[in-house]
């Protein structure tokens, strides 16, 4: 008993392991509700399936989760994502909506250009607030926060902006190589992220200056450039984030796209086992993160639990994962040798299913 | 005194960490109205058996007993409450707090459910003042000096009844009137009936206070020695295990030729230097392969140079010449570009990155030097890191464990092995000892000859006056935040002049003044 335990311990060791639990448990809770939930078939050249509509589904969420990661991993948090998602969004439809040819690929990468290019400097505006002028994180972000919905409001007049676009409705809904076009933007900048921060030294430097600040700076990082740059980055994914979320529905809503996208960015980050004091990032924690967020969100329609419960039934199963990931609260629960692991969510099951 | 009952009793007691077999059947007694040593070098387990008796961890083997019952405490607090108290060697305190809250926090004087401030004030002035601190305890601790706010760590741990006093390392942060003030307290202690676990590197202190000693070497139990039946040195060769020769051997290298180092143009020149509020302005020259000592008292401006040098602190005053070029050194940057380093003396704050392993901590600063777009390629990190590791053999020789959870004095090779792989011409050593065993000690002290010998130049900042003496080819000695005097090391020169200028800065005849 002891030497499997043993020979396990690297595997239930690894900080992967429960949330890679957590998801298989959600998984398997929605096959055993609805056996299809796993089948997966290629129509027209298409990957169709629940799983696939999951992954999809968490694209944006996972984008802008990457460049949560980097953020709090210098000890900071960007609250203003979900803002710049609308902007990003508004301006992208705004610019196509005016064109005479809304399908002319010429104008759809303008639009991504100008949008892409304000939301570089939305982040900017976040890094020189926070790493120029010295506001906490929290507050430097929440300014954007606010400010930036009026500001997709202003660009969009109040109203929705719809739009009747091909390409642009590509990004959002797609395919290529069988796949889903989010999954596979979702993948290249995932590599890039991860290119980016582990090929280079970036990722060492974040989480030195996350780790200890004025100790980084006695070794002579330049912390301003590197805190400005996470800023930018975070805001770049969150740009293409916006782009997917509006493409998906051929229009730009300035009081709803991305709203609180960054608190389930913040929470999928957390789940990937990045701590919120910053230091040591994961970002494979933080996708498997994204992941289980949306494919909660996806059961709960699914399993047709009702909308008013939902959010609390969310709740609890975040609670959950928080909790067997702490090794403190496991170690507490083995001492009492009380029944065996936490629940899982599958406790309520009815019949019936709604697509997510 | 051992016929009288043990009030602590420590048996077998054995605990691992991932790697490291931290505590190895250790027995350990304590009796009450004694003070008892607990000595080894740095990783012999001293500070593992301090947690496992507060409970700190957990152990693995091996039994406590308390007054002849058998405990387990879940942590410090029920240890304390059980009349267990510690001071940690870095001082465990909030100093955003005031000093009454902290000798009170947890156990706040209460009445009628809120906190009674003028009681807690009141009582937090009267554990003070049997220490002999006459402080306003409604300041916050973080504007008293470390000196003052270790004293007031001790006063909390007496204050709660404590029938054991464990003080890890009280005195590394302390000049010597502070230390006198501190044995006396423990003597005062001691004669009340309280049992103190004393831990610490300074062998005077041992021989002054200690009336037993317990060694300890790589986690397994040397053995337990009345203090007056084991010499100095029998101590030292049982700490660390090997015949010592090599303290005499640097000794012998002493009085090192201050001519030579002080030829040329100066590598670096400190022309009217100075910050307001920090130090006052002054002049010095550092050469190539010259290693300057700076002495003097803690809070002295010691330190304080070391940052100006640095650009950790912005000058304000005066200028600084480098290659005989005057040269505008605004941030850590600009001195690492202009090949200065810099180790701090308080490695946990303004030193290691904690959680980052051993080798990203030492190609840090070569790191940062080249940009985050030029990593160094992994090849090469682990063949330099290697190299430093086996050179300044850190312990463990683990390159991918986090930092903090080496020793102190392996963390301060860390940092040393950090700034040698940038290969600086001027290196800044800020209490580099401090805290750190007698082979530790000697292997750094060496190394900074070494690095002398071959051209470095070194500005060697130590409250041990033997260290600096041994060292230094010109000592500078601070005194009230200000340059005092400058001393060329002759034969002349010895511990006994410098305190002089320490004492009573530049009236002293025969001192150059400066």
């Amino acid at each position: 008993m002891s030497t499997v335990k043993a020979r396990l311990a690297p595997v239930t060791g690894h900080r992967l392991f429960w949330p890679l639990v957590m998801l298989v448990v959600l998984l398997v809770a929605n096959t055993v509700y609805r056996p299809s939930f796993l089948s997966v078939e290629l129509k027209n050249g298409h990957l169709y399936g629940s799983l696939i509509d999951i992954v999809r589904l968490s694209a944006p969420l996972i984008l802008v989760a990457l460049g949560m990661s980097l953020v709090i991993a210098t000890g900071g948090i960007d609250l203003s994502v979900g803002s710049v998602v609308a902007v990003s969004g508004a301006v992208a439809c705004l610019y196509i909506s005016e064109q005479p040819d809304q399908n002319s690929l010429g104008g759809v990468f303008t639009a991504l250009a100008l949008a892409f290019g304000i939301a570089l400097l939305l982040g900017a505006w976040n890094g020189v607030l926070v790493a120029v002028i010295g506001i906490q994180p929290i507050i430097a972000t929440l300014i954007l926060m606010v400010a930036g919905r009026g500001l997709a409001q202003l660009i969009t007049s109040g109203q929705i902006i719809t739009i009747n676009s091909e390409p642009y409705k590509t990004i959002g809904v797609g395919h290529l190589l069988t796949l889903p076009f989010a999954i596979i933007i979702a993948l290249v900048v995932t590599v890039i992220v991860a290119v980016l921060t582990r090929r280079t030294a970036l990722g060492m430097i974040i989480e030195s200056v996350g780790g200890n600040a004025e100790a980084s700076r006695l070794a002579g990082v330049r912390s301003r450039r590197i805190t400005l740059l996470v800023y930018v980055v975070s805001a770049a994914c969150a740009a293409i984030a916006g782009f997917m979320m509006t493409a998906n529905v051929s229009s730009a809503d300035g009081n709803a796209a991305g709203l609180w996208v960054e608190l389930d960015a913040i929470l999928a980050v957390v789940i990937g086992g990045t701590s919120l004091a910053g230091g040591r990032f994961f970002l494979s924690g933080t996708i498997v993160g994204a992941l289980i967020i949306q494919t909660l969100t996806t059961s709960v329609y699914a399993m047709n639990i009702d909308p008013q419960t939902a959010l609390l039934f969310k709740a609890v199963v975040v609670i959950a994962v928080c909790l067997i990931q702490a090794p403190a609260f496991r170690a507490r629960f083995r001492r009492r040798k009380s029944l065996a692991p936490p629940p899982a969510p599958t406790a309520e099951k009815q019949k019936e299913q709604v697509p997510a | 005194m051992s016929q009288r009952h043990p009030v602590l009793t420590m048996t077998a007691i054995s605990k691992h960490f991932p790697g490291v077999r931290a505590l190895d059947g250790v027995d350990f007694r304590l009796f009450p109205g004694e003070v008892h040593a607990l000595m080894g070098e740095n990783g012999a387990g001293k500070s593992t058996l301090i947690k496992v008796l507060t409970g700190v961890y957990g152990t693995d083997a091996g039994t406590i007993t308390l007054d002849g019952d058998q405990v387990s405490f879940a942590g410090p607090m029920q240890a304390a409450a059980a009349g267990v108290s510690t001071v940690y060697q870095e001082v465990n305190l909030c100093t955003n707090l005031s000093v009454a809250e902290n000798i009170f926090i947890g156990r706040e004087p209460r009445r009628f459910g809120a906190i009674n401030w003028r009681e807690m004030r009141r009582r937090a002035q009267e554990a003070l003042a049997r220490l002999d601190l006459h402080i306003d305890v409604s300041e916050l601790l973080g504007s008293y000096s470390l000196a003052v706010q270790q004293m007031v760590a001790i006063a909390r741990a007496v204050d709660v009844q404590a029938r054991v006093l464990i003080l890890d390392e009280p005195t590394s942060s302390l000049d010597a009137d502070e230390v006198a003030q501190l044995l006396r307290i423990m003597r005062q202690l001691r004669d009340e009936g309280i049992a103190i676990l004393f831990v610490t590197h300074f062998l005077d202190q041992v021989y002054g206070i200690a009336d037993r000693i317990t060694v300890l070497r790589n986690g397994r139990l040397v053995g337990e020695y009345l203090t007056a039946e084991l010499p100095q040195l029998a101590l030292v060769e049982k700490m660390i295990g090997k015949e010592l020769d090599a303290l005499e051997q640097l000794d012998s290298e002493a009085g090192r030729d201050a001519a030579r180092a002080a030829e040329g143009t100066p590598l670096i020149e400190a022309d009217g230097l100075g910050r307001a509020g920090a130090v006052a302005p002054f002049s010095l020259t550092i050469h190539a392969g010259e290693v300057v000592g700076m002495a003097g008292l803690l809070g002295s401006g010691r330190t304080e140079v070391a940052r100006l040098f640095f650009g950790a602190d912005r000058a304000d005053k005066g200028r600084l010449v480098v290659d005989g070029k005057p040269t505008a050194i605004r941030n850590p940057i600009a001195a690492i570009d202009r090949d200065i380093a810099f180790c701090s003396e308080n490695r946990r704050t303004e030193g290691l990155i904690g959680e980052l392993s051993v080798r990203e901590n030492i190609i840090l600063a070569m790191q940062a030097a080249r940009g985050w777009l030029r990593p160094v390629p992994r090849r090469k990190q682990d063949e330099l890191v290697q190299r430093w590791i086996e050179a300044l053999s850190i312990r463990p020789a683990n390159p991918e464990m986090p930092v903090r959870n080496l020793s102190g004095g392996n963390q301060q090779k860390v940092l040393l092995a950090r700034w040698l792989i940038t290969e600086p011409r001027l290196l800044i050593l800020d209490e580099p000892t401090r805290g750190i065993d007698i082979g530790a000690k000697t292997e750094i002290q060496r190394l900074v000859a070494q690095l002398s010998d071959g051209g470095m130049a070194v500005l060697f900042i130590s409250a041990e006056l033997e260290e600096v003496l041994r060292l230094s080819h010109k000592v500078a000695v601070m005194r009230d935040r200000q340059l005092v005097a400058q001393l060329t090391n002759d034969d002349s020169l010895d511990a006994d002049r410098v305190m002089q200028a320490i004492a009573s800065g530049v009236r002293q005849e025969g001192l150059e003044k400066v």
